[in-house]
């Protein structure tokens, strides 16, 4: 099998993609998709949770997505949830099952999963952060004996805006994870908690000597929920948090994902709180 | 080293050009542009900076990454193979660019276009002996000398030229031509006397070390410099434009009528515009032109320098002499430098 990183680096331009075939397309929302994509026969993505591609319609151009299968479950097809914001979402919204694009990757350094054994997660997700999130709560939990109590907090918008809902309800009757969501505003019908993601956090009481976060949202969101982790006395380096930022290369060359020295497209998107405190860009 | 003759020149050129495309500085209108020279008499040596640096040959503003066709996937990298070129006369700043660009694009995934390029060309250095124009300030940032590796650097001795070989590549430029002279004791004697006077010729321009710029400018983060600084800046990009070391480029894809046949091509793009950090939702993580200005002046003098282990300004003056608000660079760095002694000659006095 070649790996997809292997090929696109061995190519005779690292900016050239690799094609991959839509094999299954879910509306989650009005606005957020699923694809399940099926890479040329020989070829395995071999990703870690938290790691990106960059993907490519031709003609219309290329943006950074977060691979949100497990690397267990991920092997000659991968999976994407894309939010459809601009140009190129635009465009892949509209393609149907049997279509090509094409992908370069993965790239960036994903969650450090051997750092996470023997230890209590708590994942945090607010709106999309659920995706590349998911890749990282499906490893853990394929492999759940590797590590202690498990608790996933996530927030929507609405009750209407839930991602992967067929995931949450499967998570959600699960005895081993502690399962807890909350939404902004509520719609007819919702029993659940209403507020922000920062009111689920009373509800996990897991010693803070033996916890890790993994946490991706919005950027508005990282600085609340810091706040209350530190206070709560969870490690600075037992945080790990996802950042987005304009990237067109991937590979630590166009410049745009710059965050202080750090080129986020390789030495993140993932980094913990412990490296990025300091870096008043990487947080507001 | 070796002697190449003044009246030889020329005639090196015209062999030089049998085999390479010959790029060098052009006087047009009063300003120099590096450009494919026709005919030897076209050169200049002699000649203050050029309005684009060297970079254009090797990363050109705007370059094909690879073709496509959008309805059958197939698609065909675009890695220009140039002719060998000899880029004739670069100032020792020009030099140290490329020495850092060669860094960039070599470290973690090579780029592949920016090395077809870079292969296939050999440089041509001269040695400054006097300041080419009023804003450089080289002899501050260190790069008033060759750096290592370079291929063929030539000293101006009056009559001749002391010749140095840098490089197996520089090498072959010179390699069984007669035009060549071996050096006599005078030789070295008067390469000495050029080098000695030529140090007095220029400045230091900057109010501090260069060693310590990666400091200043980490202390700056919360300088009210930056505002002040960035309410004057049109936010143009020219700066990056015209400067060596600048390298950040965008993505667009160029597609015909009948959305089949297609190109990927990177452009120049500048941090300075507004538009380069934001992110889907409108959130801009640089949003103010204070912002921007402070990141390019970081990512020169330290984010750069940690990252790669060479600053990111070589001096060269470009950005200065073009911006149309005069931000220039020692301006900037000389105020953040001066509004920072009082602070540390007061905690000095203290202890
Ligand atoms: C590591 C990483 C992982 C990601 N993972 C996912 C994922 O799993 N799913 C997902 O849906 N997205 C993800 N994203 C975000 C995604 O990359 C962007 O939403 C995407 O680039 C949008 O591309 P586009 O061409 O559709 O939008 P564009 O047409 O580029 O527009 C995108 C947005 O950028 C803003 N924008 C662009 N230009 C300007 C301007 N001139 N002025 C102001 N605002 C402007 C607008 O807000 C617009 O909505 C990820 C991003 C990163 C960096
Ligand atoms: S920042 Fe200005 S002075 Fe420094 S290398 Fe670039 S153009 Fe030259
Ligand atoms: S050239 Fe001057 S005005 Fe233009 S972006 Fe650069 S600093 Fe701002
Ligand atoms: S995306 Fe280009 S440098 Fe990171």
């Amino acid at each position: 099998m070649t790996t997809l990183l292997r090929e696109t680096l061995t190519n005779s331009s690292i900016y050239m993609p690799t094609p991959a075939r839509i094999v299954e397309v879910e509306q989650f929302t009005a606005v957020e998709k699923w694809f399940h994509l099926e890479l040329p026969s020989g070829f395995t993505i071999a990703h870690k949770p938290g790691q990106f591609v960059e993907v490519s319609i031709l003609g219309i151009g290329e943006a950074p997505i977060s691979i949100c299968s497990s690397p267990a479950r991920s092997n000659g097809s991968f999976e994407l949830c894309v939010r459809r914001v601009g140009k190129l979402t635009d465009a892949l919204h509209r393609l149907d099952v049997g279509s090509m694009i094409a992908v370069r990757g993965p790239f960036g350094h994903g969650f450090p999963i051997d750092r996470f054994h023997g230890k209590d997660i708590i994942f945090i997700a607010g709106g999309l952060g659920l995706a590349p999130l998911r890749s990282l709560i499906t490893e853990v939990l394929d492999e759940r004996g590797k590590y202690g109590r498990v608790a996933l907090l996530y927030g929507a918008r609405t009750p209407n805006d839930f991602l992967f809902p067929a995931d949450l309800a499967a998570w959600a009757d699960r005895e081993d994870v502690e399962c807890h969501v909350t939404v902004d505003r509520p719609s007819e019908g919702w029993e659940g908690p209403v507020g922000v993601i920062t009111t689920l956090l009373p509800k996990v009481k897991f010693p803070a000597r033996n916890t890790v976060v993994a946490i991706v949202g919005p950027p508005v969101m990282y600085r609340f929920v810091l706040d209350e982790l530190l206070a709560a006395g969870i490690a600075e380096g037992n945080i790990w948090l996802s950042f987005e930022r304009q990237m067109k290369c991937g590979v630590g060359k166009c410049g745009h994902c710059q965050m202080h020295h750090i080129y986020t497209c390789q030495q993140g998107p993932v980094l913990s709180y412990a490296e990025v405190k300091n870096l008043e860009e990487a947080l507001s | 080293m070796k002697i190449l003759p003044k009246h030889s020149l020329k005639a090196w050129v015209e062999r030089l050009r049998a085999t390479h495309r010959v790029v060098a500085p052009r006087e047009t209108y009063g300003q120099y542009i590096f450009e494919e020279i026709e005919n030897a008499d076209d050169l200049v040596l002699d000649y203050h900076s050029s309005v684009l640096p060297p970079k254009k040959y090797l990363l050109p503003p705007r370059e094909d990454l690879f073709a496509f066709n959008a309805k059958t996937m197939e698609m065909s990298p675009l890695i220009e193979e140039i002719q060998p070129t000899v880029i004739m006369a670069l100032h020792t700043c020009d030099l140290h660019a490329i020495t850092l660009l060669d860094k960039i694009q070599g470290t973690g995934h090579t780029d592949q276009h920016y090395q077809a390029r870079r292969r296939k060309t050999t440089l041509v250095s001269i040695e400054c002996l006097k300041p080419c124009m009023d804003h450089a300030f080289c002899k501050s940032m260190g790069t008033l000398a060759v750096p290592e590796g370079f291929d063929v650097h030539l000293t101006d001795l009056g009559d001749r030229y002391a010749v140095e070989i840098g490089s197996e590549q520089g090498e072959q430029l010179i390699e069984g031509l007669s035009l060549f002279w071996e050096p006599v004791e005078a030789d070295y004697d008067r390469a000495n006397q050029v080098m000695a006077g030529k140090w007095p010729n220029f400045d230091y321009r900057l109010d501090c070390d260069v060693t310590d710029l990666p400091d200043l400018l980490a202390a700056s983060q919360d300088s009210a410099l930056w505002d002040e600084v960035g309410d004057t800046c049109l936010a143009c990009g020219q700066c990056t434009k015209v400067c060596p070391t600048c390298y950040c480029f965008d993505v667009l894809d160029e597609i015909d009528l009948k959305l089949e046949h297609g190109k990927r091509v990177r452009v120049w793009d500048s941090c300075l515009i507004e538009k380069f950090a934001v992110v889907a939702g409108g959130h801009n993580f640089r949003s103010s032109q204070a912002r921007r200005l402070r990141h390019r002046f970081l990512r020169k003098g330290k984010y750069q320098y940690e990252s790669y282990g060479l600053l990111g300004c070589v001096g060269c003056g470009r950005c200065a002499l073009s911006c149309p608000a005069h931000i220039t660079p020692i301006g900037l760095l000389n105020t953040l430098a001066q509004r920072r002694r009082p602070a540390t000659e007061e905690a000095s006095s203290r202890s």
